[in-house]
């Protein structure tokens, strides 16, 4: 492999083997004979892998994002103003603004270099330390969830759009039987998970039936159910019996101290939920890989008519998956009705459910990419938080940060074009499962 | 040579399908039955025997069409059932869409029949109400129309309407001009229109996948912007002019329809005409013709050399015009402010109306008006003390395209490329 021939020729012929067989690209980048191993090395990381596509994009998401900071803050604008003047000056106040921000990103997220030092000092306590990797982690629990939920969808081939119904559905189930039923600390605490489980499970299962026995898309469907769940949440909450006596507002009564899920304490808000979180990542990925269901669901994902045709009952598949997806779901919700928000209110559920989505993408649909996926937004939701109180940047960055992440993630062949990667050897990003209704 | 065959005409039985006894008609007609008795008996009874007024006017003053509350419910109810019975019993064949339109009509006549009993209705404010609601939704449904029928899905009207109401607020404050301010509105959705384009048609992404992204980019976009710009500086950034309203002397004096159509502002008539050009478009025109053919069957509209991709993106984009000035409509009528995620899921029920009227655009227009009427009748009756909550009243259209999608009433069918990319070989 001759490193002398002229760049845009070697581009040139990268693209002619790109558009051939992936053989021909697999067996073009086998190590040739004067490669050394890092030669080797940085050819593949400069490669559309999936590694590197996530870092770049969550880069050209932050540049974005960094855009958004400074053309919203008219102070820096200002500079502008005179910009050819002094360039140093609006390129000072820019970087600023943006370090700024980011900086806080990551001391909310991860770990605050200042409460290190206190800590050693003596002055602070290993509370503070820990405090911004207790707030990721209790962000991330209910996403693992829903994001489980649709990745699990995904597999068997169904779009699980109703994953924030089915946690509202969760959260109602968890926290009625929170603090209706009167049971002993522990029992309850299962019984509560478990009813939350019923809800989400009982929501997934109409479209679930629906796609079985009629073939109604079940995005449309799941699409409408999320509306109807969150009507019938502001509903439910202003009934009698469930709205905490002597409040005018829409809360329901609190959850029994014995159905919560129990906390570090203190300022950390982390709790059992991320424990459960990954118990059932490791339980979803059995059932995925492992067990005969996952097979199927797999088969049925991978081509519903084969699958039909080697005796798999697509339709009993379609609904046991919408179940086993609501189910996820609406655990989700019962960690965060019984792990930290303690009562139902409308917004309990936040947007854990479209959230959800977007980190089953990011984690490329399967349950350990998802896992991770889960804390890197739980960590932006984390570090967005400081963010909005310190450097006055509104918590709404993170939104646009994660969709936008999301944007790049979904179209690997952009982030390509633009950073002009070579094609990957094992190019499996993106999986294009377009089908429309 | 092979022999002729000698199996005469007769020798083949003559198959046709089997009619089933359940047909669609007669499902319609036992659901018609059902919802009858249902009205009859509990409407009824529920109902104060009092006089119901349906006043013609914005409230309680002026003429008026009056009936007993509770002898209104069981008649109503009554002919429900009657309707009902007519397509049960298989007769009408050709008359069912107006046997059906009459039986749910007078379904909805027995409801606000109870519900009105003892106080009044003010017709023109509930048809005014209800246009209200439903102008945006034809708008973000048309724009849907355009996309889908081209094999483009769009789930994403909530972020162009999203975007359309800030652009709106924003450059209409900053120019303190209403028509800069339906501009930059269009032109809000049209960039949401063009990721929406280029992800799907160039980088073939999984359109709902994308749908939903832009959606949630949309939310923290105008989110972030309007915390940072608008909440700081309301009057500078957040204070567009309303949209004035005309009046057209003569029409405008026609009782009820008059004030709801003819003293209004500029985008009901938007609405309203584009639903008429877009079905003339598509049914009648060169355009339409080839939007169909690349909807239903792309690579045989490309083998006659239809240019696939550049239509869709005409289409999408187009769409993303229309669904943001119905995104304008939030700012510059309905409050006069932009509000973090104001439209609050009015893109989906822009979707549903477009699937429940069966992308056609008149099917738009008549879904969006339903959805607008239960909204606009939720919010009124809520406000009169009802005993029927407003939020299940509000979940009415979402009910009502689960079940069109179920093919519980007649199947909606969407167009067979709708959502897949073309990759030309």
């Amino acid at each position: 492999m001759t490193t002398e021939e002229p760049a845009a020729a070697a581009e040139e012929r990268e693209k002619t083997a790109a558009e051939r067989e992936p053989a021909a690209i697999a067996a073009k980048q086998e190590p040739g004979d004067g490669d050394s191993f890092l030669s080797h090395f940085l050819r593949n990381l400069w490669s559309a892998n999936t590694v590197t596509v996530t870092v770049l994009s969550v880069v050209i998401a932050m540049v974005i994002g960094a855009i958004l900071i400074v053309v919203s803050d008219p102070a820096v604008l200002d500079t502008f103003a005179y910009f050819t003047a002094r360039p140093a000056d609006a390129l000072n106040a820019s970087w600023t603004a943006v370090s700024n921000a980011y900086a806080d990103l990551f001391k909310g997220a991860i770990v605050d270099p200042a409460a290190v030092t206190a800590w050693a000092d003596g002055t602070g306590t290993w509370q503070q330390v820990l405090f911004p990797i207790s707030e990721t982690l209790t962000y991330a629990a209910p996403l693992v969830f829903t994001g489980l939920s649709v990745a699990l969808a995904f597999r068997g081939g169904l779009f699980n759009i109703g994953g924030q119904g089915q946690a509202i559905l969760g959260t109602i189930c968890a926290a009625l039987a929170g603090f209706l039923l009167p049971l002993p600390p522990v029992i309850h605490l299962i019984a509560a998970l478990l009813a939350g489980v019923l809800g989400g499970a009982l929501w997934g299962f109409v479209p679930g039936i629906l796609k079985a026995r009629t073939g109604a898309h079940e995005v449309i469907v799941t699409i409408m159910l999320n509306y109807t769940a969150n009507l019938f949440l502001s509903w439910l909450i202003l009934q009698k019996g469930i709205q905490q006596a002597g409040r005018s507002d829409a809360i329901s009564e609190p959850v029994d101290s014995s159905a919560q899920l129990p906390a570090i304490g203190g300022e950390l808000r982390v709790n059992l939920g991320i424990v459960l979180a990954v118990l059932t990542t490791a339980g979803v990925a059995w059932l995925l890989n492992r067990s005969a269901f996952g097979f199927e669901l797999r088969a049925v994902g991978a081509n519903p008519a084969a699958a039909k045709t080697a005796g798999i009952s697509v339709a009993r598949t379609y609904t046991l998956l919408m179940v086993a997806a609501g189910g996820l779901a609406g655990l989700g919700g019962a960690t965060q009705v019984l792990g930290t928000a303690h009562a139902l209110t409308t917004q309990v559920v936040g947007n854990i459910g479209f959230d959800g989505l977007l980190v089953a993408l990011l984690g490329r649909n399967r349950p350990w990419g998802t896992l991770l996926a889960a804390i890197l937004f739980g960590a932006l939701r984390a570090g967005g938080n400081r963010m909005q109180s310190f450097s006055g940047i509104s918590v709404e960055l993170v939104t646009v940060l994660q969709a936008l992440i999301v944007i790049f993630i979904a179209a690997p062949a952009l982030v390509k074009a633009i950073f002009h990667l070579r094609a990957a050897r094992s190019a499996r990003l993106g999986a294009s499962m377009a089908k429309g209704w | 040579m092979t022999p002729v065959s000698t199996a005469t005409v007769e020798d083949r039985k003559q198959i046709t399908a089997p009619t089933r006894f359940w047909d669609r008609q007669r499902r319609l007609g036992a659901g018609l039955v059902l919802i009858g008795l249902i009205a009859t008996a509990f409407f009824g009874p529920l109902a104060p025997s009092e006089t119901a007024r349906f006043t013609l006017s914005e409230d309680a003053a002026g003429a008026a069409l009056s009936i007993n509350g509770q002898l209104g419910a069981i008649l109503f109810g009554l002919v429900t059932v009657a309707a009902g019975a007519v397509l049960l019993a298989g007769w009408a064949r050709r008359h069912q869409t107006a046997v059906l339109s009459v039986g749910i009509l007078c379904f909805v006549l027995s409801f606000l029949c109870w519900q009105v009993a003892g106080d009044f209705l003010p017709l023109v404010d509930m048809a005014g109400g209800t246009l209200e609601v439903a102008v945006p939704l034809v708008l973000g449904a048309l724009a849907g129309v355009l996309g889908e029928r081209s094999g483009v899905v769009n789930v994403a009207i909530e972020g162009q309407f999203l975007m359309g109401a800030f652009g709106a607020a924003l450059v209409g404050t900053m120019a303190t001009s209403v028509w800069l301010g339906l501009f930059s509105a269009a032109i809000g959705g049209v960039l949401i229109a063009a990721i929406l384009a280029v992800l799907a048609i160039r980088y073939l992404v999984d359109q709902v996948v994308v749908g939903i992204v832009l959606n949630l980019l949309a939310l923290g976009i105008t989110g972030f912007l309007y915390e940072r710009l608008m909440q700081t500086d309301a009057q500078a950034y957040n204070q567009p002019p309303r949209m004035p309203e005309w009046r057209i002397p003569g029409l405008a004096d026609i009782p009820v329809v008059g004030p709801v159509l003819f003293d209004t502002n500029l985008l009901v008539w938007l609405a309203l005409i584009l639903v008429f050009a877009i079905h003339f478009g598509l049914t009648r025109t060169r355009w339409g013709l080839r939007t169909r053919a690349v909807g239903e069957h792309p690579t045989a509209a490309d083998t006659v050399g239809i240019r696939v991709r550049g239509l869709r993106y005409v289409n999408v984009l187009v769409g993303g015009l229309i669904a943001g000035a119905g995104g304008a409509y939030f700012t510059l009528v309905s409050t006069g402010s932009f509000n973090k995620n104001m439209t609050a899921g009015a893109g989906f029920i822009a979707l549903a109306a477009l699937i429940f009227g069966r992308w056609t655009p008149f099917g738009a227009l008549g879904a969006a008006l339903f959805f607008g009427f239960t909204q606009k009748l939720a919010t009124h009756l809520s406000v009169a003390g009802s005993s029927v909550p407003s939020q299940f009243l509000n979940m009415l259209p979402y009910l009502a395209t689960i079940v069109a999608v179920a093919g519980l009433v007649g199947r909606v069918r969407a167009p067979a490329a709708d959502g897949q990319p073309y990759i030309k070989s």
